[in-house]
């Protein structure tokens, strides 16, 4: 074997080395990894318990109140499957939306009200001028865009 | 500058011009006529890109204006991975071939690298702020791609720290072959984890999911972003060349000129 050829094997065997260690160790901390919590996750009790963490999901549509105190608003995050209602005294993000993504961050109470000291919107990858948005929204609701 | 490695280089790089070009003497002047070319397109990407991304692409229908931070912030976190990655690329080369010009890429390439990497992270910030409601977050993205700047700073200090230019670039070596590991963890992060970073409007395997002509200015100004980063690394290798060379005969019969 040419030393070139032998100092090659290292660097490929080196890289392949780390490479699986780093694969290794991720899979290992692959909890402590995870920004939020989807309310599923929750409900199987995987979330910590009396213990600050994230939930994220999409705020359900219809589910945005505030409270009578003014400064107080409510909500429910689901992922379809499970539904947490959420309240946080604050002001939302400008994306904040009802039918898109937020994360909040807080306790989940006894009550099973999940109390956030703050909320994120979480926005999706998806880009489009105003007017593509609301063909989109026509079309699913079965009206064809007016020529 | 003779000894056993340039002997051997030389050697090999007999009639083959992948290797002649691989001789810091042969390169300098080569590098010196690409750049005014790659200068020029630089200039025409950017102005297209920054017209079509300012004037001509439409509002967003959810963030409004803030979104065409996406043309600066993309570009610059493209280019950020992908530049470590060439690093990473010459100074496997100059590990494994014993060639010097390989490590003088390596070295001329960090501190754009680094740049980039800045300049997602901070327009990320400015970004963030409207649309999410923080500048920073924890998340796997954000964090991996701040482990990305402090691979490319503790390059650049690394190699910086050594007199010896050829111990410092196998030091560096090794250490932007160890980091390259952390590219795909921070391109696969928003897959592999949930983050609060979104998952790739635009990637080799679907369709862009934007309009044609925010994907448009997106592209331009990465092009130019890539042209830039090609110029000034050539500028700089030059001058690291000239710096390492001089004292070979060819230096310094150039003289004042150089």
């Amino acid at each position: 074997m040419k030393p070139r050829n032998r100092r090659l094997a290292l660097v490929v065997a080196g890289v392949a080395a780390l490479g699986i260690t780093a694969a290794l160790v991720l899979n290992a901390f692959q909890s402590n990894l995870v920004f939020f919590f989807s309310p599923s996750q929750v409900a199987a009790n995987e979330a910590p318990v009396n213990k600050t963490f994230r939930i994220g999901g999409m705020v359900e549509s219809g589910s945005l109140k505030r409270l009578p105190d003014g400064v107080t608003v409510q909500f429910v995050v689901t992922d379809t499957a499970k539904h947490i209602p959420v309240q946080y005294k604050g002001i939302l993000p400008d994306l904040f939306r009802e039918g898109k993504g937020v994360i909040a961050q807080g306790r989940l109470e006894s009550d099973g009200m999940f109390r956030a000291q703050e909320v994120l919107a979480k926005h999706d990858e998806n880009y489009m001028p105003p007017e593509a948005a609301d063909a989109i929204a026509k079309a699913q609701k079965g009206e064809l865009p007016k020529k | 500058m003779t000894n056993a490695y340039t002997l051997a280089a030389h050697a090999d790089g007999r009639g083959n011009p992948m290797f002649r070009f691989a001789a810091p003497q042969a390169f300098f002047p080569l590098a010196g006529k690409m750049i005014p070319w790659f200068a020029m397109l630089a200039a025409v990407f950017a102005a297209a890109g920054l017209y079509v991304s300012f004037f001509v692409a439409p509002t967003d229908f959810q963030q409004g204006e803030s979104y065409r931070v996406i043309f600066i912030h993309v570009a610059a976190a493209w280019m950020s991975m992908f530049l470590y990655v060439v690093m990473a690329i010459w100074a496997a080369i100059g590990l494994v071939l014993n060639t010097r010009l390989s490590g003088m890429m390596a070295s001329a390439i960090a501190p754009t690298g680094a740049m980039f990497t800045f300049v997602a992270l901070w327009t990320g910030a400015l970004w963030g702020k409207p649309t999410w409601g923080t500048w920073w977050v924890w998340d796997a993205r954000l964090t991996s791609e701040l482990i990305l700047l402090f691979l490319y700073l503790g390059f650049i200090a690394l190699t910086t720290a050594i007199d010896d230019p050829r111990r410092a670039d196998r030091a560096g070596a090794v250490l932007a072959i160890v980091g390259v590991i952390n590219v795909p963890i921070i391109y696969f992060s928003v897959k592999w984890w949930n983050t609060l970073h979104q998952g790739a409007s635009v990637s080799l395997t679907k369709a862009p999911s934007m309009a044609a002509t925010m994907f448009a200015g997106m592209i331009l100004v990465a092009l130019a972003a890539w042209m830039y980063s090609i110029v000034t690394a050539l500028w700089r290798v030059r001058s690291i060349i000239l710096e390492r060379e001089r004292n070979a005969l060819w230096v310094r019969e150039r003289g004042g000129e150089a």
